[in-house]
C-alpha cells in the first residue's frame, strides 16, 4: 500500500519546517553579520550586501583575538585532563572487582547532578585559595565538576564491555596496570575517547557561568563571556553586527564539528543520558 | 594451593592499584564539587561577605528565616524566605522548567518520529537539527535578542506580514512577553536533544511489530498510540527528568536576554545577583542551597523510582 499524495507531500512539508526552524536563526545571525550602516536596520531575508566590515572590527582590535585563543586553550587542555583523569578511573571502574564499586560510580555520577550555582560560592573561595582569580586555570579546573563525572562515566561504559580476554595474557607477563592500560586499552579506546573528548570540548566552549565569575579582566575572558559584554554606549546602540560576526566566529567551528562527527556525538549524547 | 596463593595475591595488588587509579579523579572531584557544596552550605548560615569570608560567623537559619520582634508586641520575618522576590524567582523557574520541558517533549518526539522514517535526505536533516544545539546558549540567546528586537527584529516584521500581530511588540522588553522570549529560545536550543535522546529509544523498538500491525490493518495513529507510546515511554520519562533537571538550573539565557528583570529572574539568577552584586555572599549562598536542595531531592526521587520500576520488571 503505497501513501496517498497528500500524506507524502504532508510529511515533505512537515521535513521543511523543521529544517527551515533549525538553521534559519543561525542564516539570519550570518545575514546579519555581513550587513553594516544603515542596511542593518532593515530586514531583509535574502542576503544583499557582503560587507566584511564586521569581521574586520571584530578581529583588528586584538582583544576578541585573544579571547578566542582563551576558549582554544580552556577547552583542549580541559579535554586532555579529563581524559586523563577519566581513563585511570574508568580502567578501575570496570576491570578490577572491589568493594563500593557501584556505589563509588553513583556518587561520581551524581555530581552531574550538581547545578553550577550550588558550589559557585564554595569554588570562589577554592580559587582565590589557590591564588587562580582571572587566571585561565581557574576554569580549566572547575570545569572538571561537569567533565569529569560524564567521562568517567562513558569510559566505564565503554570498557566494561570489551573482552576480559584481551588483558589475560597481559597480566599473565605480569605487565603492570598502568602498561595495560597504556598497551592494551589504549588502542581499543579511541572511538569512545574522541566521542567524550568532543562533548566535553562543546561544553567547555559554550560555559558562561564560571567564565563570568572567575576572570576580571578583558584580555582573559573566554568567548561566550565575551559576546555577552559586548556593549554601545546606549541602549540604542548596541553593535549587533559586531555581535552577530563574533557569535559567528565562534559557532561555525563547533558547526562543522557537529557536522563531521555527527554519529559519535550522538551516540555520545545517548550513552551520557541512560545514565540513570 | 600455592596458586590460588598467588592468585589471591595479585587480586590483593589489583584492588590496591584499583584505588591508587581512582585517587587523583576522586580527589580533583573532591575539590571541585564536594568541599565547594560543602562550603556553600556553610556560609549559608554565616554572615560572610564577599570581602570578608574567612572571619565568617556562624548566625544559624538567619539568612533563611529571621522574626525580628520590634519590642512593641509587633514584629516582621526578613530572609529569604520571607523575600516575595525569591518567590517570584522560585516562581519563574518553575513556570520555565515546566513550559519549556512539555514543549520540548512534544516537538522532540515529532521530530523524533521524522527522523525514524526512512526518506531521502534524512542525513542531511538529522544534521540541520543538531544544529541549534551545537551553538553555544549564550550565541542564541544573542542571535535570538536581535531576532526579537521591537524595532528591527525579523520576527516581529515576520508576524506583521502574516498579521498575527498590528504593532511591533517589544519581546524581551516588556515584562508580559519576556518569559516567553525565553521559552523561545530555550525550546529552539534545545529540542535536539529532546529528539535525538527519544530517537535513540525509538530505534530500539524492533520493526517486525509494525509490519504485524500494518498487515492487520491498524491505523497508523492508533499504532502510535497503543504500540509506539508505550515502547518507547522509558526513553521519553530519562529525557524529560534530564532536561527538568537541567532546566531547573536556568542561568545563561535568562542573564543574556533579559537581564535585570523580575518577569524572569530565575533561582540562579537570583543566587547569582545576591553573591557578586550585592554584596550579600551569605544570602545568595542560602539561595544556592535550597536551590540544590531542590534538584537533589527530586533526583533522589527519580533514582529511586527507576530503580524500583528496573526490579518490577526482573521479577
Amino acid at each position: 500500500m503505497k501513501p496517498a499524495l497528500w500524506q507524502t507531500a504532508g510529511f515533505y512539508a512537515l521535513v521543511a519546517i523543521i529544517v527551515l526552524q533549525a538553521i534559519f536563526p543561525f542564516y539570519y545571525a550570518i545575514l546579519t553579520s555581513l550587513e553594516d550602516g544603515q542596511a542593518l536596520f532593515e530586514v531583509n531575508y535574502l542576503p544583499k550586501a557582503l560587507n566584511f566590515a564586521n569581521y574586520q572590527a571584530m578581529l583588528s582590535g586584538g582583544v576578541f583575538g585573544k579571547q578566542i585563543l582563551n576558549s582554544v586553550f580552556v577547552a583542549s587542555v580541559v579535554v586532555i585532563l579529563s581524559l586523563f583523569l577519566a581513563i585511570t578511573a574508568a580502567f578501575a571502574l570496570s576491570r578490577i572487582h572491589f568493594r563500593g564499586r557501584g556505589l563509588l560510580l553513583l556518587t561520581v555520577l551524581s555530581v552531574s547532578m550538581f547545578p553550577q550555582i550550588a558550589v559557585l560560592s564554595g569554588l570562589f573561595e577554592v580559587i582565590r585559595y589557590f591564588g587562580l582569580f582571572n587566571s585561565l586555570w581557574s576554569l580549566v579546573f572547575s570545569y572538571m565538576i561537569f567533565t569529569l563525572p560524564f567521562t568517567v562515566w562513558v569510559l566505564t561504559t565503554f570498557m566494561r564491555n570489551l573482552p576480559v580476554e584481551i588483558e589475560e595474557a597481559a597480566i599473565m607477563d605480569g605487565a603492570s596496570s598502568f602498561t595495560i592500560i597504556r598497551r592494551v586499552f589504549l588502542p581499543l579506546m579511541w572511538p569512545a575517547m574522541v566521542t567524550t573528548g568532543l562533548l566535553a570540548f562543546i561544553h567547555a566552549w559554550n560555559e558562561f557561568l564560571f567564565a563570568l565569575t572567575f576572570l576580571s579582566t578583558d584580555s582573559q575572558r573566554t568567548v561566550p563571556v565575551a559576546i555577552a559584554l559586548i556593549s554601545g554606549r546606549s541602549e540604542f546602540e548596541i553593535p549587533w553586527g559586531n555581535i552577530m560576526a563574533a557569535s559567528v566566529i565562534v559557532t561555525l567551528p563547533l558547526v562543522a564539528l557537529v557536522l563531521v562527527f555527527q554519529r559519535k556525538i550522538v551516540s555520545g549524547l545517548t550513552a551520557g543520558a541512560v545514565k540513570g | 594451593m600455592a596458586k590460588t596463593e598467588q592468585r589471591s595475591r595479585l587480586s590483593r595488588s589489583r584492588t590496591r592499584s584499583a584505588w591508587l587509579f581512582l585517587a587523583p579523579m576522586l580527589v580533583m572531584l573532591l575539590i571541585v564539587a564536594a568541599w565547594p557544596l560543602g562550603r556553600t552550605i556553610w556560609f549559608s548560615f554565616t554572615d560572610a561577605s564577599l570581602d570578608l569570608m574567612s572571619e565568617a560567623r556562624w548566625v544559624g537559619f538567619r539568612n533563611y528565616l529571621e522574626y525580628v520582634d520590634f519590642g512593641d508586641g509587633e514584629g516582621q520575618y526578613y530572609g529569604l524566605l520571607a523575600d516575595p522576590r525569591w518567590w517570584r524567582s522560585v516562581w519563574n523557574t518553575i513556570l520555565f522548567a515546566a513550559v519549556s520541558v512539555s514543549f520540548e517533549t512534544v516537538f522532540g518526539l515529532i521530530i523524533a518520529l521524522v527522523l525514524n522514517q526512512q526518506f531521502r535526505g534524512r542525513a542531511f536533516v538529522r544534521a540541520a537539527v543538531l544544529i541549534p544545539w551545537a551553538i553555544p546558549t549564550i550565541v542564541s540567546a544573542k542571535m535570538w535578542a536581535w531576532m526579537l528586537h521591537d524595532q528591527f527584529g525579523i520576527i516581529n516584521d515576520m508576524f506583521m506580514a502574516l498579521g498575527m500581530i498590528s504593532e511591533p511588540i517589544a519581546w524581551t522588553a516588556s515584562p508580559e512577553t519576556a518569559m516567553v522570549a525565553v521559552m523561545m529560545v530555550d525550546i529552539w536550543k534545545t529540542t535536539p536533544f529532546m529528539a535525538l535522546l527519544i530517537l535513540a529509544g525509538l530505534q530500539m523498538v524492533p520493526g517486525d511489530i509494525y509490519e504485524a500491525a500494518k498487515l492487520d490493518g491498524v491505523p497508523a495513529w492508533r499504532v502510535f498510540r497503543r504500540l509506539t507510546l508505550p515502547l518507547i515511554m522509558p526513553a521519553v520519562l530519562v529525557a524529560v527528568v534530564f532536561r527538568a533537571l537541567d532546566a531547573l538550573r536556568v542561568f545563561d539565557i535568562v542573564y543574556v536576554l533579559t537581564p535585570n528583570t523580575d518577569a524572569t529572574r530565575t533561582m540562579s539568577v537570583y543566587a547569582r545577583e545576591n553573591l557578586f552584586d550585592f554584596d550579600q555572599f551569605a544570602y545568595g549562598s542560602a539561595a544556592s542551597t535550597l536551590l540544590f536542595v531542590v534538584i537533589a531531592l527530586i533526583t533522589i526521587t527519580f533514582i529511586m523510582a527507576t530503580r524500583m520500576d528496573l526490579e518490577g520488571k526482573r521479577s
